[in-house]
């Protein structure tokens, strides 16, 4: 098969010192990010405040887009499987962080501060916890039995448990648009100048940097995180090494879903989301994770951030701006020119699959 | 062809002996070659009897209609056409609906009134000469838009096929996506000022030409004038869209057993031996993908030509999905496979769910709209389907050999599971 021609898999960890592409390539490349630094030079001078405000906009949607690339990057680094069903778990944690939210708590604009805080909080623990369940069970269910199976066969895989899990949202939920974006204030929490932040956006970073920082802590500094990076260098090793792969691998699955329940619930706090919104922010994220080098937590932070802004800008700039209708193929073009150019992404380090 | 079973009772034995004397007698070809002209000849007169069929069937309610029937030879074209892609070469396309959008408007674009700033008439069947745009005769469009959309496959392959499996799945996906946003955004493509209209924006380009034979040739030998125009438009549509179908079948069992089909399956089964034995890699993969490309072109256009338009909205990922299914519960590399699934697929999409559901829902108490949730049950498909039988429901020959032989390598892709 394709993808199974070395008898053992190189890790994407493992770095191959092999020297840099030939020069046509990075001048193209290097063109290219030229040519949009000249583009954002000019809109900078152009607006400044709006250019400013954009990208805080930017930012915030990145930080979604990044806890959700998170997702994409953890589990293809233990697997090498690119898990489709991922942005519609996403989807439906979003979906269920409404239900809970607001039918069951039964949080209104109204509602104080204090309890707004807590009923939140309350909704994030519980949505992460549904995400991780459901995402559990998709790696129990299928994902396991195929682990043995070429990558090729748990990748159809992983299309039909993305269509399987939207039907469930879609089942569930109807066609309905779904938001709580009204259940925090937009008004601004500080200004500097003419910029103001509101607090909508404010909240999204103030959930997101802890749900990092403890991530980070969770994988770089636990026993279990050291079995993850274990289990991701050499599955066969670290199960001679002591290390229960299938614990481990299930242990990654909990991680990826909990964040995309945690992203679930951002999303609706700031947009509003349905069935299949899940569908395309996971191709974005996935873009996210590629464009940061996919199997690099640090990465695909990045990227979603990237991404983010690049959305933001191609969407709020004035000047030789393509539009909101252009943004999915803009996502894509990058999407294809990294893998293309630089396979193994902005932070990765080079792997065979790019080559 | 043989298993007919331990036999058990005198009606058997003599049925067995039948079987034994005459069919054991013919010769290998006409065996092979009875019961497909069988079937074809069954296909080829389904707007015949299709009159006289029943209907009121329990759960399925009615046969197909000749309209649906067309549909689904336009399906099973594209997935014998994804097959070559996914099935010989092992290469996971997931945006195969690009390669139908280019064929749909390629149509657009040669064989109807969009491009009102011109008058061009090639051969156009049963169009007044007058009319403005551009009018080729559509046999000819078919051809137009297969080797258009071959040089979209060799465009999007040459920079992609370099990767190696899932990047090469996510690539094809981007590009499944941005064809369908482009012709969508693609009413003004002219940058700054004026407006140069290419596909019609969301309205998408309509009415397109259908196919035709002409006066001269009505008046010679009898054939219909303009598809479209005749009494039996579905009929007319039904016979020329089979001929397609075979067409493509022939073209593909052909190619599998070529010297570049087996270059294919022998990249699909170890793309490094196969690199070693002196198979060009990157040539033989973007072979795959033109000529894969260009099934779904011919078919796309095809398909226009039927719907008289295409539209953006038609060309969604979920599509891309709907073939991958039918490849995938054909078996991956088997022909006949794909035709099957691709027919009963194709069914299920355009009457037979919603026939079932509309059953179900008044003949049992189960309450359940099964059209709703359609791509979740394809999804159950593909994932029973990769768990418990990856060679799909009719396997590729070579693969049941492999099996018997006992010589499937550990790795392919298609072997059963080994624990």
């Amino acid at each position: 098969m394709t993808v199974e021609a070395q008898p053992e898999e190189p890790s994407p960890r493992q770095a191959i010192g092999r020297r840099r592409r030939p020069s046509v390539t990075s001048i193209i490349g290097v063109v290219f990010v030229a040519l949009i630094v000249i583009w954002l030079l000019r809109n900078f001078i152009a607006d400044p405040e709006l250019f400013i405000e954009i990208s805080l906009i930017g930012i915030t949607t990145g930080a979604v887009y990044a806890l959700v690339a998170l997702g994409y990057t953890l589990v293809y680094g233990i697997l090498q499987l690119i898990n489709f069903a991922h942005g519609d778990v996403f989807a439906l944690c979003g979906l269920v962080a409404y239900t809970i939210s607001i039918d069951v708590l039964g949080l209104t604009a109204d509602t104080s501060t204090l309890a707004l805080i807590g009923g939140l909080l309350l909704t994030l623990l519980l949505v992460a916890a549904f995400g991780a369940t459901v995402n559990a069970t998709i790696e129990f269910l299928a994902y396991r039995r195929l682990r043995d199976q070429p990558r090729l066969t748990m990748l159809i895989t992983a299309v039909g448990m993305s269509f399987i899990v939207s039907n469930i949202s879609l089942y569930f939920y109807g066609v309905g648009f779904y938001s709580a974006s009204d259940l925090i204030p937009s008004r601004s929490a500080f200004t500097i100048g003419d910029i103001s932040l509101g607090w909508n956006k404010l909240v999204v970073v103030l959930i997101t940097i802890p749900v990092l920082l403890i991530l980070t802590w969770l994988v770089k500094s636990t026993k279990q995180g050291k079995g993850m990076r274990a289990v991701a260098q050499d599955q066969d090793a670290a199960a001679m090494m002591g290390i229960n792969v299938n614990r481990t691998i299930t242990f990654t699955f909990l991680l990826a879903g909990s964040l995309a329940g945690a992203a679930g619930l951002l999303f609706l706090l700031l947009f509003n989301m349905r069935y299949n919104t899940g569908f395309e922010l996971g191709l974005i994220a996935f873009t996210a994770a590629v464009l940061g080098g996919i199997g690099n937590l640090a990465g695909a932070t990045l990227g979603g951030i990237l991404i983010g802004l690049i959305q933001a800008w191609n969407e709020g700039l004035t000047h030789w701006a393509a539009g909101g209708s252009w943004t999915r193929s803009i996502v894509f073009a990058i999407l294809i020119a990294i893998l293309v150019f630089r396979p193994e992404g902005l932070l990765g380090e080079r792997t065979p699959e790019g080559a | 062809m043989a298993s007919e079973g331990t036999a058990h009772t005198g009606f058997r034995d003599s049925l067995r002996g039948f079987w034994n004397d005459t069919w054991g007698r013919l010769p290998p070809r006409a065996r092979s070659l009875i019961p497909g002209i069988l079937l074809l000849s069954l296909a080829a007169l389904y707007p015949v009897y299709y009159d006289s069929l029943p209907t009121g069937v329990p759960m399925i309610q009615s046969f197909p209609s000749v309209s649906t029937g067309v549909i689904m030879i336009v399906f099973i074209m594209m997935a014998v056409g994804l097959n070559i892609v996914v099935g010989y070469c092992g290469l996971l396309d997931l945006g195969y609906v690009a390669f139908y959008a280019v064929g749909a408007y390629t149509a657009g674009w040669l064989a109807s009134g969009h491009f009102q700033q011109v008058k061009f008439h090639l051969g156009s069947a049963g169009i007044s000469g007058e009319l403005q745009g551009i009018h080729i005769n559509m046999w000819v469009v078919l051809v137009f838009a297969g080797a258009l959309t071959a040089l979209a496959g060799i465009l999007i392959g040459l920079p992609t096929l370099r990767l190696r499996g899932d990047y090469l799945a996510i690539v094809t996906l981007g590009f499944g996506e941005i064809v369908p946003q482009f012709v969508n955004n693609g009413d003004d493509v002219r940058p700054g000022p004026g407006v140069f209209d290419l596909t019609a924006g969301s309205f998408g380009i309509n009415p397109i030409d259908s196919p035709g034979f002409g006066q001269s040739l009505n008046e010679s030998l009898g054939l219909p004038i303009n598809f479209q125009q005749s009494f039996d438009r579905a009929n007319l549509f039904y016979w020329s869209a089979l001929a397609l179908l075979l067409i493509t079948i022939f073209c593909s069992v052909r190619l599998r057993d070529s010297r570049l089909g087996r270059a294919w399956v022998a990249i699909r089964e170890d793309e490094t031996a196969a690199a070693a034995m002196g198979v060009p890699l990157m040539r033989t993969k973007t072979w795959s993908y033109a000529i894969g490309a260009f099934f779904g072109g011919v078919a796309g256009a095809y398909y226009a030509s039927f719907k008289s338009g295409a539209f953006p909205a038609d060309f969604y990922f979920n599509i891309s999905i709907f073939l991958l299914c039918m490849v995938i519960l054909g078996g991956m590399g088997s022909v006949w496979g794909v035709v099957v699934a691709g027919a009963i697929l194709t069914w299920l999409n355009q009457e037979g769910l919603a026939n079932i559901g509309g059953w179900l829902n008044r003949e049992t108490p189960l309450r359940f709209e099964v059209t709703e949730v359609q791509f979740g049950l394809y999804g159950i498909i593909i994932v029973l389907m990769m768990l418990f039988r990856p060679v799909g429901l009719i396997p590729e020959s070579r693969h049941k050999r492999e099996l018997e032989e006992g010589g499937l390598p550990s790795d392919t892709l298609y072997g059963e599971r080994h624990e």
